[in-house]
């Protein structure tokens, strides 16, 4: 986050014009500098804010009192080192805060990657359904071999209007290409212009801030939405770091950036975020990049990207510090496939841990950006998207896809489950698309004669919205009906509790509906009355016992209102076990029914209260189970066997016998238990359910019952 | 913005851009290029809103829209660095301006001259 090398924040200004930043005079200026003293430097304000100590405007930040707007007037005259030293001031709970306060769009969103390693367009475009499905509202692919971009560009425009229409979509392939593609109407954003924090690093990316803007301007000429891209670590990997830190020359990119008229940034170290995570306080300077670029009033696509560790603690712990305060974009590319196939160099997250995220945002009331989805919805997109694209292909006479392709798309998990395809021929079409006069007019139009009217309705409507530009505004995305949400139309006005973006009403139900949550009533459902014939009857008060024996009291519901344990052993075998294990020893044993407790030491110790050994087992219906002496405290026992799910029926008849050793007095080792740690945490709701029937056919005044029992065609009384 | 007054750069209005008129062949992909009318208004937009950058951004763009991808392309590339001599950027600087109506632009290249000079990236003639 620092080094000796970074200069101290300074600023000289003479007749409008900086003569010295950040300790460089004019005639030392780099590239960057240039730019950033002639186009990012709001220079009325940078005069009094470059006088203003940095943690005054640090707790500023944190302040609910001061609005996002006082914020990014005093960031618009701030010089990176100025802006450095300001983040320094401040811990990553507090730059949590400032994210929460300075994102630009009040509504978080979430981005994904959608590749293959066969770049199948099959399997391309119905992922891109389902990942549109899900609710990412921008959608990026990559090639494996360049020259595939055209199509791989197409299958996820079909792809993503096919799931849901108004998504974003885009290539990341080298400039030319890629503005190519956006010219076409085959994207709808650009990511790809890479600034970096040196003058050599951005020769190095062939580039100059000169040539990055006109590039932004070129994409906006056509109505492409575009975002840079920088992040913590490029300019060391170039090996072009002049010796400063990360951060600093992350703020010059992000002033660059910014100066170009950028509307957005994705930056979060992205692909490089393996080097800050191997450095002291790596995490905070990625966090830190982020509130930067915020501060600037730039759309920020946060990074959790590029696999960042192999410890899944310390990368859900780092996702946490975009997640919970929100960004425009959570991650700047969810893998919304197999890591094996995708074609960022892995990713971060992938497929596979989806319901993950559906259970963060459900856990933490946190709108991460998706929607949760049902399987029959997903195949569904998937086919409709598969054939859509087949049509296309069909049109425009490339190679076909067949309906054994189509098939295998619609279940694939991975493009190791597609047949392989003419890879030549595959080229081949793609060269045709990019160099001929094939655009997205032709697409809509194939569509549409082949029937995919929702599908080529919702294309036009993204060539109808480039015509109108309101996605060309800071951190704009298209919500319900191409409805533009963007910094303009949806800014973000968080000032503390009860203000800014809030999960509530709908979204918090939708948020909530996961399809693998079940409802506790069903579950209830199966634990009715007990079946078939009456084996428990109650025949009076119970007897205050006089003779050896054992008593077992039996909770308020056991083998009436519940009639099997939490285990799924029958209540009239878990019974019969203990009695059987009971005449093992052989004394007499006796059955009571105990009202006024639903507690299983309460249990046990008011059937100890009434045996004439003083020995008792109490049990709860769950299955819980303490053998109990009259004699010792309530909560105190001979046994207890407290992880009911754990107890098999060899168990319970255990202790029956060893109740009756007890009894008579004879030594007596306790039965093993079996341990199984993870019992809690699997069977808790069960447990509570379970345990509330029980809970309410607690009488409190009722003194226990003598119970006759019939197992078997034998009755015990 | 409001949309009943957009019109793209070869003069239709949004109504027109139908399906209709696409599949009857009436419409091709420069019937929705954006103009460089709509693109000053959402540079105004930007600029009321506080994003000056960006508003100087869409009014470049807004001169961009009136010249073919393939010129679009080259200029790009002559900004690059080490592409253009110095007096290559401003006869691109003075075309922008007296020929394609591109001040802004103009500038901008003009301004990428001095400092290419400066830190010595420009082709060696």
């Amino acid at each position: 986050m620092d080094s000796p090398l970074d200069p101290s924040p300074s600023l000289r200004i003479e007749d409008g014009v900086v003569v010295e930043m950040d300790g460089v005079r004019r005639e030392e200026f780099d590239l960057l500098d240039h730019f950033i003293a002639k186009h990012a430097l709001n220079l009325d304000v940078a005069r009094g804010v470059m006088k203003t100590p940095s943690r005054e405007i640090a707790r500023m930040l944190v302040d609910i009192n001061v609005p996002r707007s006082t914020i990014l007037e005093l960031a618009s005259g701030c010089t990176p080192a100025k802006l450095v030293d300001i983040a320094q001031q401040m811990s990553v709970l507090e730059m949590m805060m400032g994210l929460a306060k300075m994102r630009a769009r009040r509504t978080p969103a979430n981005q994904a990657h959608v590749t293959n390693r066969k770049e199948h367009p099959a399997l391309l475009a119905a992922d891109a359904a389902e990942a549109a499905l899900r609710g990412f509202a921008e959608v990026e692919t990559t090639v494996g071999v360049a020259r595939y971009a055209p199509l791989n560009a197409l299958s996820v425009l079909v792809g993503s209007q096919t799931g849901r229409g108004g998504v974003l979509t885009q290539c990341a392939v080298e400039e030319a290409v890629n503005l190519r593609l956006g010219f076409k109407g085959l994207t709808s954003y650009s990511e790809t212009l890479s600034v970096y924090g040196t003058e050599d690093a951005f020769m190095d990316g062939d580039d100059t801030p000169w040539s990055k803007a006109f590039l932004g301007a070129a994409y906006a000429s056509r109505g492409v939405k575009t975002r840079y891209t920088s992040g913590t670590g490029a300019a060391a990997l170039m090996g072009h770091s002049e010796g400063k830190s990360m951060l600093y020359l992350e703020a010059r990119c992000l002033l660059v950036t910014h100066g170009a008229g950028s509307q957005g940034t994705q930056n979060g170290s992205i692909s490089c975020i393996a080097l800050p995570e191997s450095l002291p306080g790596g995490v905070r300077v990625v966090l830190a990049e982020n509130l930067i670029a915020m501060m600037l009033g730039l759309e920020v696509a946060s990074g959790n990207d590029a696999l960042a560790s192999h410890s899944e603690m310390r990368k859900s712990a780092k996702l946490m510090l975009q997640f919970i305060p929100g960004t425009d974009f959570i991650t700047s590319g969810y893998g919304a496939i197999p890591r094996y196939d995708n074609m960022f160099s892995g990713g971060n997250f992938d497929v596979t841990e989806l319901d993950d995220w559906y259970v963060l945002q459900r856990d933490m009331q946190v709108d991460g950006g998706l929607v949760p989805v049902r399987e029959e919805e997903v195949l569904r997109v998937r086919e409709r998207a598969a054939r859509a694209i087949q049509a296309v292909f069909n049109a425009f006479g490339f190679p076909l896809i067949s309906e054994a392709e189509i098939e295998a798309a619609i279940t694939a998990y991975s493009s190791e489950d597609m047949p392989d395809r003419d890879r030549v021929a595959d080229i081949e079409a793609a060269h045709k698309l990019l160099g001929g006069p094939l655009t997205a007019i032709e697409v809509i139009k194939a569509l549409e004669e082949a029937g995919f009217h929702d599908v080529a309705a919702n294309i036009l409507e993204m060539q109808r919205q480039r015509v109108i530009g309101d996605y060309l505004q800071p951190s704009a995305i298209f919500g319900d009906d191409f409805q533009v949400l963007s910094a303009l139309t949806d800014p973000n006005d968080y000032q503390g509790p009860g203000t800014g973006y809030r999960v509530e009403g709908k979204r918090w139900s939708a948020l909530q509906n996961l399809p693998q949550a079940w409802d506790p009533r069903t579950y209830l459902e199966g634990f009715g009355a007990a079946q078939g014939e009456i084996w428990l009857e109650g025949i009076g008060p119970a007897r205050q016992g006089d003779q050896p024996e054992v008593v077992i009291a039996l909770g308020p519901a056991f083998g009436a209102q519940i009639d099997h344990t939490i285990g799924g052993l029958d209540h009239r075998d878990v019974l019969s076990a203990m009695l059987q294990g009971i005449q093992d020893e052989g004394i007499p044993a006796r059955v009571v029914r105990i009202h006024h407790t639903s507690d299983c030491a309460f249990i046990g110790y008011a059937g100890a209260q009434l045996s004439g050994s003083g020995v008792a087992i109490g049990i709860q219906s769950k299955g819980t189970t303490v053998i109990h002496q009259r004699g010792l405290a309530p909560l105190d026992n001979l046994e207890l066997f407290s992880q009911a799910p754990n107890l098999d029926l060899d168990t319970y008849r255990q202790i029956g016998r060893n109740a009756a050793r007890y009894a008579t007095g004879q030594p007596t080792t306790p039965v093993p238990g079996k341990i199984d740690n993870t019992v809690r945490l699997r069977l808790f709701v069960q447990t509570t359910l379970l345990h509330l029937r029980e809970t309410q056919q607690v009488e409190r005044d009722r003194p226990p019952t003598e119970l006759r029992v019939c197992l078997k065609g034998k009755c015990y009384a | 913005m409001l949309s009943d007054t957009v019109r793209t750069v070869s003069g239709c209005s949004l109504d027109e851009l139908n399906m209709e008129a696409l599949c009857a062949g009436e419409l091709t992909a420069e019937d929705f290029r954006i103009s460089g009318e709509t693109l000053r208004r959402q540079a105004d937009a930007a600029e009321a809103a506080g994003y000056w950058q960006l508003a100087e951004n869409l009014r470049r763009a807004a001169e961009l829209t009136a010249i073919s991808n393939q010129e679009v392309f080259d200029m790009y590339k002559a900004l690059r660095p080490n592409r253009s001599t110095y007096d290559e950027l401003i006869t691109l600087a003075d075309h922008l301006e007296n020929d394609l109506d591109a001040p802004l632009t103009a500038a901008f290249v003009r301004e990428a001259a001095e400092v290419y000079q400066k830190r010595g990236i420009l082709r060696n003639s």
